[in-house]
């Protein structure tokens, strides 16, 4: 069972795209692979006023995820905790997770020529932190929550 | 080895404060200072790491070797362009006085600096942006409370009732009001917003009024009105503090709420709703008077309303309301040692007219844009210098074209900026300053209910030939010898000299990034508030003194704005959460999110056109040509068409942001000198363009 979510409250957000370049800037991406999205659907008028809500979508972290099977050097992971990660050190980047996630979050880094996800930052989360997107959030409105069995 | 830096951001001109992690010298992470803004950073912030590690910015000194715009440089040692720059400064001041030489900047609280070096130099030309920016709403603010626009802190975590006419405060993103506003919203707060097209911050309203364009003036006047007639009033403040009340009630008689509905294209019913909701809600009602408000010929007026509504509701020194900054005098501690403050005052008279042939204008940094009229008509004297400290005039201003023809007459164009500006490119000199990350700047005072003392510290060394802005400042001024006004050889002695007064070592930095000077929010007595009021009366003014001996009326006539000719439209701009105008369109993380600007077109207007989503369109006016995509959407006004501002770069080193959209200000042929008369603002959005489908969208696939 996973242990965390990302939760959006989309009252807060404002669309400023933060969290993308948070994102970005903790792992030291190049341009290309950005890891999460904020995105809104079509503004609709309420009472006058047009308005939306905004969503945030970056790696589901599936309980029975497609794209560690297919890793053929078992750098795709999945924790304990939950959380779906690639090991740099053993991905060579043959792209077969690409391929396989329906929802395309595992990414090709340019640079280094290896796959790149959301992780959750879980080097922050062990050290007792939280994630990038989540710390440094505009508006504080993206939050890590950790999920309980009811 | 790891690092933590207090610091403060120089993405935009906000400045959030910062903290800073680096290892090796390396930046590996940045944050909003967690003791006031709790990590948060926009997406800005984090992109000032793409920022630093561009090498799409000047590397070193550059002097021209081609013609002007020609992008032919000559890469010279710090040495040889001050002594360059040095040298034909003090040809100019030779022959033709000081005063020949202008400086202009971005404003905010490191500019004592820039000032004290114009001044020291004997000119008293330092001028700014703020012409294209906020002078409507300072200079309206001056005429009423006899303090400028910064002498009101606005309250809004605690307000009841936030009202903006098109100030679209959650795009324009500082981080700390961003949350204010959105805390308040939590709380249960009210937000009106007033504008012509849908916005970041329209969307969050819980009332959302779409207006003709160019008709903010009618409905303040229509919610004066309705106030007035409601009661809605607070009476016994007016009487204490106001004068010529009576004067504005005769004013606003015939402008009702029915009359401002039918001119603003709204509902009335709505209107009357609202100034209800005010009389419940004041005074913990804030109307906000606007920041860049150069937008239409009466802009300091419809500016001007607001800050008289905020009046109405009697807003002033309450929680939830405009609450007078305090400083450190407030605290009981001395202020910092301003280097401007120890020059004479230049004798000579502001080459823009401001002081004197027009006396209603703040001379501290005038008007830029009419100094482009000094420089064709060198009446009251010549301008033959122009140095421009990270202020882009052909970005700011309308009409780079007719800006550059009054340029040529000049012997000496300098820029100091951190990247290529278009004016930079267009310049004898570019002097690199050093990224805010890679720069120490001069200690600020930031007043507010707690003021504070504030620093930017130097996170990582210089990637480049680079310098901060003291360095450069202090080697330009040796060198024309008023090296005696900035005493210092390093970033210490000067902190040192700065804070000597104040009793604050910079050791007292350390802990938080700033020294706070009160623990406890500063208020004023609001029963005695005399004295605060700066006019000539000392009373907040309906009828100015100021306007009336320059011969101008405080409350003036509505007059209906222009509709656009048939086929044309007109333009409006804006900007983005992503970008801060102009300065962040090359960054390649913020490129990555926002490559270029569109044209927001209305859906029906856009119908007739037979212009579909994502179709190239010409947009045009006075013979100004450009292709942009246009976005087709229900959200916006079909008098308007909109665009982000800062596009449309024409500097070839900067790859990404090269010719990617438009400009805005290129369209605004014979717009230079267009301002309101009575605030000195722009009027940047009285421009028509036609705009019609581009021949560039193909009809045919022809490949091979």
């Amino acid at each position: 069972m996973n242990k965390y979510t990302l939760y959006l409250n989309s009252r807060r957000c404002i669309g400023c795209h933060g969290c993308e370049v948070h994102c970005k800037t903790n792992k030291r991406l190049p341009v290309g692979p950005i890891l999460c999205e904020i995105s809104h659907e079509p503004l609709k008028a309420v009472r006058g006023v047009p308005k939306t809500e905004f969503r945030f979508r970056s790696c589901y972290h599936c309980e029975d995820p497609y794209c560690v099977p297919v890793c053929p050097t078992g750098a795709m992971q999945k924790r304990a905790d939950g959380i779906v990660f690639v090991d740099q050190e053993v991905c060579v980047g043959c792209m077969a997770c690409v391929g396989a996630c329906p929802w395309g979050v595992p990414q090709p880094n340019p640079e280094t020529g290896k796959v790149v996800k959301c992780d959750y930052c879980m080097d922050r989360i062990d050290a007792g932190l939280k994630p990038a997107c989540v710390t440094r959030c505009t508006t504080h409105a993206l939050k890590l929550v950790a999920l309980q069995e009811i | 080895m790891k690092k933590s830096v207090w610091s403060m951001c120089g993405m935009c001109t906000v400045r959030c404060p910062i903290r800073v992690e680096t290892e090796n010298d390396e930046v590996t992470w940045i944050e909003g200072n967690p003791h006031l803004l709790d990590g948060a950073l926009c997406a800005k912030g984090s992109a000032g790491i793409a920022l630093l590690n561009d090498p799409e910015r000047p590397q070193q000194p550059l002097i021209r070797k081609g013609g002007r715009g020609a992008g032919r440089w000559d890469k010279v040692s710090w040495d040889t362009a001050l002594d360059y720059v040095a040298e034909k400064l003090n040809k100019i001041v030779d022959r033709y006085g000081p005063e020949s030489v202008m400086m202009s900047c971005r404003g905010g609280p490191f500019v004592d600096i820039v000032k004290a070096f114009i001044h020291g130099l004997g000119s008293p030309n330092f001028t700014n942006h703020d012409s294209a920016c906020g002078r409507n709403a300072h200079h309206a603010s001056l005429s009423l409370y006899g303090v400028g626009r910064t002498g009101f802190a606005y309250d809004i975590k605690k307000t009841r009732h936030l009202v903006l006419f098109g100030r679209n405060i959650l795009a324009s993103l500082r981080v700390a009001e961003v949350n204010q506003v959105l805390d308040m919203l939590d709380s249960g707060g009210r937000l009106t917003y007033v504008d012509v097209r849908q916005t970041m911050t329209g969307i969050k309203a819980n009332r959302f009024f779409q207006v003709r364009p160019g008709t903010d003036y009618a409905l303040a006047l229509g919610m004066i009105h309705e106030v007035i007639r409601e009661k809605a009033y607070d009476q016994e403040f007016i009487d204490r503090y106001v004068s010529d009340f009576d004067a504005l009630v005769a004013f606003v008689e015939p402008y009702d709420v029915d009359w401002a509905a039918r001119e603003c294209g709204i509902k009335a019913e709505r209107l009357r709703e609202f100034v209800r909701e005010l009389a419940h809600d004041r005074p913990r009602v804030v109307f906000h008077p606007g920041w860049m408000v150069s937008r239409y010929r009466d802009s300091f007026y419809a500016s001007r309303a607001l800050h008289i509504l905020n009046v109405l509701m009697g807003n002033i020194e309450v929680e939830g309301g405009q609450i007078f900054p305090k400083g450190p005098a407030d605290c009981g501690v001395k202020g910092l040692r301003s280097f401007d403050g120890q020059i004479p005052k230049p004798t000579a008279r502001r080459g823009d007219g401001v002081g004197w042939k027009y006396s209603h204008f703040d001379k501290g940094p005038g008007l830029f844009h009419l100094f482009y009229d000094t420089m064709v008509t060198e009446d009251p004297y010549p301008i033959k210098g122009l140095i421009c400290v990270r202020h882009d005039p052909l970005s700011c201003f309308p009409d780079p074209a007719a800006q550059k023809e009054a340029l040529d007459r000049l012997d000496l164009l300098v820029a100091i900026d951190t990247h290529y500006s278009e004016f930079g490119w267009y310049c004898d000199v570019i002097l690199p300053e050093s990224t805010y990350l890679e720069r120490d700047s001069i200690i600020a005072t930031q007043k507010g209910t707690k003021p504070r003392f504030i620093c930017r510290n130097q996170v990582v060394a210089p990637r480049y030939d680079t310098r901060s802005l003291s360095e450069i400042i202090k080697g330009l001024a040796d060198r024309v010898g008023i090296g005696q006004y900035f005493p210092y050889n390093s970033t210490a002695e000067l902190q040192a000299w700065q804070l000597e007064p104040t009793g604050v070592k910079i050791e007292d930095f350390a802990e938080k990034g700033f020294v706070e000077l009160s623990r406890e929010p500063i208020m004023y007595d609001r029963q005695n508030l005399d004295g605060r009021f700066k006019t000539p009366s000392g009373k907040i003014e309906i009828i100015s003194q100021k306007l009336t001996e320059a011969g101008l009326p405080s409350l003036k006539p509505y007059e209906s704005p222009e509709k656009p000719p048939k086929g044309k439209f007109r333009l409006v701009f804006g900007r983005s959460a992503v970008h801060a105008h102009a300065h962040t369109i090359n960054n390649p993380l913020l490129h990555e999110l926002m490559p270029e600007n569109t044209l927001w077109v209305n859906r029906r207007a856009a119908a007739r056109m037979g212009v579909k989503e994502g179709d190239w369109v010409e947009v045009s006016s006075n013979g100004m040509v450009n292709t942009i995509k246009a976005h087709v959407t229900d959200f916006i006004h079909p008098e308007a068409v909109y665009m982000v501002h800062g596009f449309g770069r024409q500097v070839p080193l900067q790859t990404r942001s090269y010719h990617a959209g438009v400009g805005d200000q290129k369209l605004m042929k014979g717009m230079l000198t267009a301002m309101d008369p009575a605030g000195g603002g722009l009027c940047l959005c009285e421009c028509m363009v036609t705009v019609k489908r581009s021949s560039k969208n193909p009809k045919r696939m022809v490949e091979l």
